[in-house]
């Protein structure tokens, strides 16, 4: 068999598909998006978009109860949204295999944090698995379904971004059929009420020891028994870095990192003389080590605390030497990620910004409306806070004389949880106004579809949700649609909706430029450039500006003609290019 | 080349160059050899005009999917500043091939920064091979095969027969730039062996 190189998010689709799972159910979020993609993709399975994770895992929960097997993906503050239902889920176990993906992403390159979901394991008794690369990626979830199943419990697989982006070399194999089991009603099992949540609690109690049992001798962790001075316990990607720092270390690789093997983890911390955890971003795995009873080495030199960890900090923190190298250049200018050129959301922001208005933002491009020159977001915390901070800023500002207090959010984010902060908004007469950057897609992670463009996951029939309609239904008595590209129809909504005390929304509506990459007609500028700056506080990638004179230039290669600019230009210096598409 | 030598190859730029198409070509090569392989890319918010690099290691037995400081055989850049970003991951005797071209970022573009002075002499200080690969790639047929021709570069100093390479380039690129492609990184190459 060939092998090919698959990604982690590869490796876990096809290591469902291969275990016959029939449905899958997600919200996309970096780094574990590709991993639907790529299922909805295999022969004879069923996979959708959810609006949230909530919502995903209740989704699979039903269908595990009907007796299908189920994959749900997320990245890790997805866990956060699906906590609930997870908790309980716990209780009621499965009837199809339930296998829940949690993508870490240590080091934040693509989150707002860089939470560890083993703690979500821990804390719900839902056991972990964690593979190493891909080719583990496959096996540990083709048997997660297995496992749920002769455990009756969900079982959460965790990645991080390491592990989900990196792609190994990977032997598929053929999809096993497996039947949808049938159901039958169990009260006693599913409805989670006291009287019978009592009984599953210490189903769940037994379980757990069963679990911790099986953990022992199960095939996923691994000792390698090198130089008996030294013993690393790890999991992951971090086993990687471990064998490439250390390679003669004896290591105990965790393929399971909730429950862990207490009575292996001592066995084999009595066969070397020194024993450390080697994690990133979180001390989940040396605590739990401990909770074992397991007396560890502590690092002269620690390892760092937060962000991802290399094999060069553990070189450091084991005292071995690190190659010689080169001074970095110092005079480097940052390169920042930005909002692309021609994108709807840049004068959405150089007007919040020209309004001087408090800007509560939410999760998506549009974050990077924060950085300079927009300078637009005041703040960002979750899915959905635009709106209910925003009430909040409402709420300890009313009486004063306050700058406009104006939320920002994206199509799919209000359909993820800005709905319910809206609800609460209109249900306690809150005011104040509510942007709804509507772009027609979820950008950020690569053009999904959600319930306000109607674009589904596997393109079937979809309804495409009336926005305008919703928000009527919900009790918002001004609703205005605006063109994003249109500068003074912005203004003048931004300046209405935020003059009055009411709640206003603005739906500002065009296409996210990804979506049509057909070439455009571009803008140049003309000899009546009098270098005065202003379309340079766009912060368009494709404007830039001679050093010395200040006269502006826009690079025809990057320039899609959105006529933002040419808005902004007093001097009527910026013009179409004749002769149209470059 | 050791029996256990695992090579490292960094390959930079700007979100939206091609840098993961390149390296999907190289790791395809080395796979292609009976090599063990892992490719490394970081996306998401990167990808909106940010720095983004992707590592590839092949080699009998690869661990780490990171590259540390000191330990790239080789720094594939897209863009001249950001190889002075990543030169503190090559090797002290790597090797170093850098697309001639600069893109400015935004805090340039809106003045807040400048671009570093003398970016061209200071990777030749470097042992820096400075290739325009855009204008060889307009020479070969299109701009947008400039990643190939940085490829055809860094083709010679890796231990692949050059067929392997073409072959690798013929299965995997869209029916009807072949040759445009293969002419980009046999210009590369011839680049690199002029050079």
């Amino acid at each position: 068999m060939v092998k090919q190189l698959l990604s982690g998010n590869e490796a876990i689709a096809q290591g469902a598909w291969e275990a016959g799972c029939h449905i899958g159910t997600a919200y996309p979020g970096t780094p574990s998006t590709e991993t639907m993609e790529t299922f909805a993709k295999l022969p004879d399975v069923y996979a959708e978009w959810c609006p949230n994770e909530k919502v995903a895992l209740e989704v699979a929960m039903g269908a595990s109860a009907a007796g299908a097997r189920v994959l749900v993906t997320m990245k890790h503050v997805g866990v956060n949204v699906c906590a609930d239902p997870l908790f309980t889920a716990a209780y009621t176990g499965v009837n199809g295999g339930v296998v829940i993906l949690a993508a870490d992403d240590p080091g934040m390159f693509s989150s707002q944090n860089e939470q560890d979901s083993r703690y979500y394991a821990m804390a719900s008794q839902v056991p972990m698995l964690e593979p190493a690369d891909s080719s583990e990626a496959l096996r540990f979830t083709k048997d997660a379904y297995e496992l749920s199943e002769s455990f009756d419990t969900p079982v959460m697989l965790r990645s991080t971004v390491r592990i989900s982006h990196t792609k190994t070399p990977v032997e598929t194999g053929e999809r096993t059929d497996v039947a949808v089991k049938p159901y039958e009603s169990n009260a006693a099992k599913w409805v989670m009420m006291p009287a019978f949540a009592k009984p599953r609690r210490k189903d769940l109690v037994k379980r757990i020891d069963s679990l911790k049992k099986w953990v022992e001798t199960c095939p996923y962790n691994t000792v390698e028994q090198g130089d008996s001075s030294i013993g690393i316990i790890c999991a992951g990607s971090v086993y990687q870095h471990v064998k490439e720092a250390c390679s003669t270390a004896s290591i105990f690789k965790l393929g399971v990192t909730w429950p862990l093997p207490s009575q292996a983890l001592h066995e084999f911390a009595e066969s070397v003389e020194k024993v450390y955890v080697v994690e990133e971003a979180s001390v989940y795995l040396s605590d739990a080590v401990k909770a074992c009873g397991v007396v560890l080495d502590e690092f002269e030199t620690p390892l760092p605390p937060d962000g991802e960890v290399h094999p060069e900090n553990i070189r450091a923190s084991l005292g071995l030497s690190l190659p010689e190298h080169r001074e970095a250049a110092t005079d480097v200018p940052g390169r920042p990620p930005a909002l692309c050129p021609g994108c709807p959301h840049r004068l959405i922001f150089k007007e919040l910004s020209r309004l001087k208005a408090i800007v509560t933002g939410d999760i998506g491009c549009y974050t990077l409306g924060a950085l300079p020159p927009l300078n637009g977001i005041d703040t960002c915390l979750d899915m959905g806070a635009s709106v209910s901070m925003a009430h909040g800023f409402e709420l300890a500002l009313k009486g004063t004389d306050h700058r406009p207090v104006v939320a920002v959010i994206g199509d799919s984010t209000f359909a993820h949880s800005g709905l319910s902060s809206l609800v609460n908004t209109v249900y306690n007469k809150g005011v104040g106004t509510v942007c709804i950057l509507d772009n027609r897609t979820t950008a950020m992670t690569g053009q999904q579809g959600n319930p306000f463009n109607g674009v589904t996951l596997q393109d079937r029939d979809s309804r495409e949700l009336d926005l305008p309609g919703i928000l009527q239904a919900l009790g918002v008595d001004q609703v205005t649609e605006v063109d994003s590209y249109d500068m003074k129809a912005v203004r003048k909504a931004l300046k209405e909706a935020t003059l009055h005390d009411e709640l206003d929304v603005i739906i500002f509506k065009r296409a996210c430029v990804l979506l049509d990459k057909s070439p455009k007609p571009t803008m140049f500028v003309n000899g009546d450039c009098t270098g005065c700056g202003v379309c340079k506080t766009l912060g368009c990638p494709a404007i830039s500006c001679d050093p010395e004179t200040g006269i502006s230039a826009i690079d025809p290669t990057l320039c899609i003609g959105c006529n933002q600019c040419v808005q902004y230009c007093a001097f009527g210096a910026i013009e179409m290019r004749e002769g149209g598409a470059n | 080349m050791t029996q256990s030598h695992v090579y490292t190859i960094l390959l930079c730029g700007v979100g939206g160059q091609g840098t993961i198409t390149a390296a999907d070509l190289l790791a395809r090569v080395a796979t292609a050899a009976g090599l063990d392989c892992k490719i490394s890319e970081i996306h998401g918010m990167a990808q909106r005009g940010g720095a983004v690099t992707t590592i590839v290691r092949f080699g009998d037995s690869v661990s780490t999917m990171v590259c540390d400081k000191g330990c790239a055989d080789n720094i594939v850049s897209f863009e001249r500043t950001e190889a002075l970003r990543n030169i503190e991951y090559l090797k002290t005797d790597g090797v170093l091939v850098v697309n001639d071209e600069e893109i400015k970022p935004l805090p340039v573009l809106t003045g807040k920064a400048s671009m570093p002075a003398r970016s061209k002499e200071h990777l030749e200080d470097l042992g820096a091979t400075l290739i325009p690969a855009t204008s060889i790639a307009i020479e070969a047929g299109t701009a947008k095969c400039a990643n190939v021709v940085l490829l055809g570069a860094l083709a010679p100093t890796l231990p692949f027969d050059m067929a392997l390479w073409e072959d690798i380039i013929r299965a995997n690129v869209p029916p009807k730039t072949i040759d445009t492609n293969i002419e980009a990184f046999r210009k590369g190459a011839a680049y690199t062996q002029g050079a």
